[in-house]
C-alpha cells in the first residue's frame, strides 16, 4: 500500500487536543509539515505556547494513532521555524472550540492592548456584555471572563500574533 | 560566526527565564486575589518554557541536555542578572520587578528577531506574542496602583527605588558585544538600555510614581559573568532538591 500525505493529515483528524479534546491537532493550526520517506513518516509540529505541557503528550498520540494504521516508522519533530499564531486555527475548529464552551480567538487577533480580551462574545448566550476576569488562566493559551447577561464565567481562547 | 559569544548570549536569556519563572512561581497559592495567583503561575510557566527553548538551543550546539544545564549549576555558573535572582517580597516588588525586566524582554525579543542566527530569531519571534501579555498585565497594575490610594503609591515608589538599579543590572554589557553587533546577531545592551527607559519612562509618566534619576543610579553588575547576591544558591538547591535525590534516575 502507498501511503500519501492526504492519508496522513486524514490520520492526524483523529489526534486531538489534550486540554480541548474536541479539536484536532489540524484545526488547531499545530502540524507544519508531512514527510514521507519510502515508510518512513515524519511530522513537523509547532507548539501554541512555548511553555505548553502538552507537547509530548501530543507527540505521543500522534506516533500512537500513526501505529495504529499500521505505520511503524514515525518521527514526530517540533519546531519554530514557523510560529504558531491564533488565526491558524480553521473555521471548523473555531466552532468546535465554541461547541465545547470556550469562546474562539478573535480573528485577525493584533493585541495592541488588553482592551482586545473585552466584550468577547459569550460562548453560551452570543451577549457581548461581558468583561474579562483576567487574562491568564486554567492553561496558557486561555483567559477567563464573565458574562453579565447568562451570569455564567467562560474562557477564551486567547489570540496570540 | 563566533560561537561563544552565541552562546555567553543564549544562557544569559535563558538563565533569566529559568530564574524568574521560579520566582513567579513561588506566588503559588499566595497570590493576593485568585487571579493574580493564577497570572504569576501562567507567566512562571511561560518563562521556564522559553528558557526550555533557549537551552534546546544550546543544546544542540554541543551543551548538555537542557534538564542537567538547568538544575546541576552551582550559582557561578549562572548567567542571570541580579534583579531576577532576588526573593519575591511584597507583591508591589513582584510587579515593580515584573514590569521593569519584562519590558526589556519584550524589547530585547523584539530586537532579537531580526536577528542572524536563525535559531534565535525563531524562538524570538514565537515568545514576543508571549511576553506581551506578561507586558500588558504588568502595565496594567503598574497604572492602577501608581494611580490608586496613597499607601499603594507610596508601596510602589519604594519598590521602584529599591528595583531601578538592580533593573540597569539586566544591560550589564558582555565581552563578545561588538562581535554580536558586527554580525547582526544582537544590537546590543547599550541600545536597549535606551529603547527600555524611554518605555519605562512612558508608563510611569502615566502614574503618579517618579522614575529614579538616572545619574545618580549605579547598576548592580556581576550576574552575567556568574558573581550573584546570596539570594540565589538557596534558590538552586531548592529548584534541585529533587533531582539531587537521585540524580540519574529516569522519568
Amino acid at each position: 500500500m502507498v501511503i500519501t500525505n492526504h492519508d496522513i493529515l486524514v490520520w492526524l483528524e483523529e489526534v486531538k487536543d489534550p486540554e480541548i479534546p474536541v479539536l484536532s491537532l489540524i484545526d488547531l493550526g499545530v502540524i507544519r509539515n508531512v514527510d514521507i520517506q519510502d515508510t518512513k513518516v515524519k511530522v513537523t509540529m509547532t507548539p501554541t505556547f512555548s511553555g505548553c505541557p502538552a507537547i509530548d503528550m501530543m507527540k505521543q498520540d500522534i506516533v500512537d494513532i500513526l501505529r495504529s494504521h499500521g505505520i511503524e516508522d514515525c518521527e514526530v519533530v517540533v519546531n519554530f521555524k514557523d510560529p504558531w499564531n491564533s488565526d491558524m486555527i480553521s473555521e471548523k475548529g473555531r466552532q468546535a472550540i465554541k461547541k465545547f464552551g470556550i469562546a474562539p480567538p478573535p480573528s485577525n487577533g493584533l493585541v495592541l492592548d488588553l482592551d482586545v480580551l473585552e466584550n468577547i462574545n459569550c460562548p453560551h448566550c452570543d451577549s457581548e456584555d461581558t468583561l474579562m476576569k483576567t487574562p491568564f488562566g486554567p492553561t496558557l493559551c486561555r483567559s477567563i471572563h464573565y458574562c453579565n447577561n447568562c451570569q455564567q464565567a467562560f474562557e477564551q481562547f486567547k489570540p496570540l500574533q | 560566526m563566533n560561537e561563544l559569544a552565541i552562546k555567553e548570549l543564549l544562557f544569559k536569556m535563558a538563565d533569566d527565564q529559568l530564574i524568574l519563572g521560579h520566582r513567579n512561581s513561588e506566588w503559588n497559592g499566595l497570590g493576593p486575589i485568585l487571579e493574580e495567583d493564577i497570572a504569576f503561575c501562567s507567566m512562571a510557566q511561560d518563562k521556564i518554557g522559553q528558557s526550555l527553548a533557549f537551552y534546546s538551543i544550546l543544546h544542540e550546539m554541543g551543551e548538555s541536555d537542557p534538564d542537567k544545564v538547568a538544575f546541576t549549576r552551582n550559582a557561578g555558573q549562572f548567567h542571570n542578572c541580579h534583579l531576577v535572582e532576588l526573593p519575591i517580597g511584597e507583591y508591589d516588588f513582584s510587579l515593580i520587578r515584573h514590569f521593569l525586566f519584562d519590558t526589556a524582554e519584550y524589547l530585547r525579543f523584539q530586537s532579537l528577531t531580526n536577528s542572524s542566527f536563525t535559531p534565535i530569531a525563531e524562538v524570538a519571534a514565537k515568545i514576543k506574542g508571549e511576553i506581551q501579555y506578561h507586558v500588558l498585565h504588568a502595565n496594567t497594575w503598574i497604572k492602577q496602583l501608581g494611580t490608586g490610594t496613597d499607601e499603594s503609591i507610596q508601596r510602589m515608589q519604594k519598590s521602584l527605588n529599591m528595583a531601578f538599579p538592580y533593573a540597569l543590572g539586566i544591560f550589564e554589557e558582555s565581552q563578545y558585544e561588538g562581535d554580536l553587533l558586527s554580525e547582526n546577531i544582537f544590537e546590543g545592551e547599550h541600545i536597549l538600555r535606551e529603547r527600555w527607559i524611554e518605555e519605562v519612562d512612558r508608563v510611569v509618566g502615566q502614574t503618579e510614581l517618579i522614575l529614579p534619576d538616572l545619574a545618580a543610579e549605579e547598576a548592580h553588575l556581576g550576574g552575567r559573568i556568574g558573581e550573584h547576591t546570596k539570594h540565589l544558591q538557596p534558590l538552586l538547591d531548592e529548584m534541585s532538591e529533587v533531582i539531587n535525590i537521585d540524580p540519574n534516575a529516569e522519568w
